[in-house]
């Protein structure tokens, strides 16, 4: 027994614990997937803590249909606390000379598939999900929660503003330098990693 | 007259329907007029498709085991 979307949540349901499980079930392979591009191989530890903060707090849940955006957030949560306890450092970055940056001029000036006629979508071909995470895991979390919020699990910039308890002109600044760090990340990725070689014909 | 730079500073804003609309109309009248800026724009278009395409992967059995275990332990 459990709620359905649109329902409302219950908090003296003697059956509480069934219902946050059918709430919470179907969504644990997006929380996980969410998790390993926010802190790569913390993820799983990363989801344990989300479940337990969110089964403490679900009587603060109003309505089934905001479930998904809920856990999202109570997970995004735990995954900065956990980049907060690993932290050895402040991240330092160059914004004049990243705001200059172009990733679409840097393949085609430094041309590294001269045989290709599709350079950038050959350039973007050699990434796997797996090269993808790790470019991912190199940007400061700052920038790198809401890239992987908006574009990769579709919530609005004024979505992730909620969650991240920001006002919106900020997360839209932090998405802006997110996708330069991104773009520059690629390539810096690609270089090292020997992605940039064209295959034997 | 916005330049190449200007314009293609914000060419994700763009697409992501966070412009003002001045901004926009600009944008797209110097991508009426700029080759360059289109590939420009057509590239930022790939990168977006190719973060959603990289957003999801499988969830390793054992882990989704061990998830589904903290969920069954629950007290009421």
């Amino acid at each position: 027994m459990g709620l359905a979307l649109g329902e409302t949540v219950d908090s003296s349901s003697a059956d509480q614990a069934e219902s946050f499980r059918v709430l919470v079930r179907d969504q644990l392979p997006r929380l996980y997937s969410l998790a390993r591009r926010l802190v790569g191989d913390e993820a799983e530890a990363a989801v344990q803590d989300c479940l337990l903060k969110a089964y403490q707090r679900f009587h603060q849940l109003q309505a089934a249909a905001a479930a998904r955006a809920w856990m999202t957030s109570i997970l995004v949560n735990c995954c900065r606390d956990r980049g907060r306890a690993n932290a050895r450092r402040p991240e330092e970055v160059e914004f004049d000379e990243l705001e200059r940056f172009s990733l679409y001029r840097k393949i085609a000036y430094e041309d590294p598939f001269p045989y290709s006629d599709s350079l950038h979508l050959d350039f973007l071909a050699e990434f796997g999900p797996e090269d993808v995470r790790a470019v991912l895991l190199q940007l400061p979390p700052l920038y790198r929660i809401p890239l992987v919020l908006v574009y990769m699990d579709g919530y609005l910039a004024k979505e992730v503003a909620s969650m991240l308890d920001a006002p919106l002109g900020t997360v839209l600044a932090r998405l802006h330098r997110g996708r330069k760090l991104f773009e520059r990340q690629l390539w810096d990725y690609a270089e090292e990693n020997g992605l940039l070689r064209e295959a034997p014909r | 007259m916005i330049n190449c730079t200007e314009a293609t500073r914000q060419l994700w804003e763009y697409l992501d329907a966070t412009v003002d609309e001045p901004t926009r109309e600009a944008i797209e009248e110097h991508l009426a007029r700029c080759r360059r800026c289109c590939g420009e724009l057509e590239f930022a278009k790939e990168l977006r498709g190719f973060l959603v395409s990289s957003a999801r992967d499988d969830v390793p059995d054992d882990v989704l085991r061990r998830l589904n275990q903290t969920l069954e332990e629950l007290e009421p």
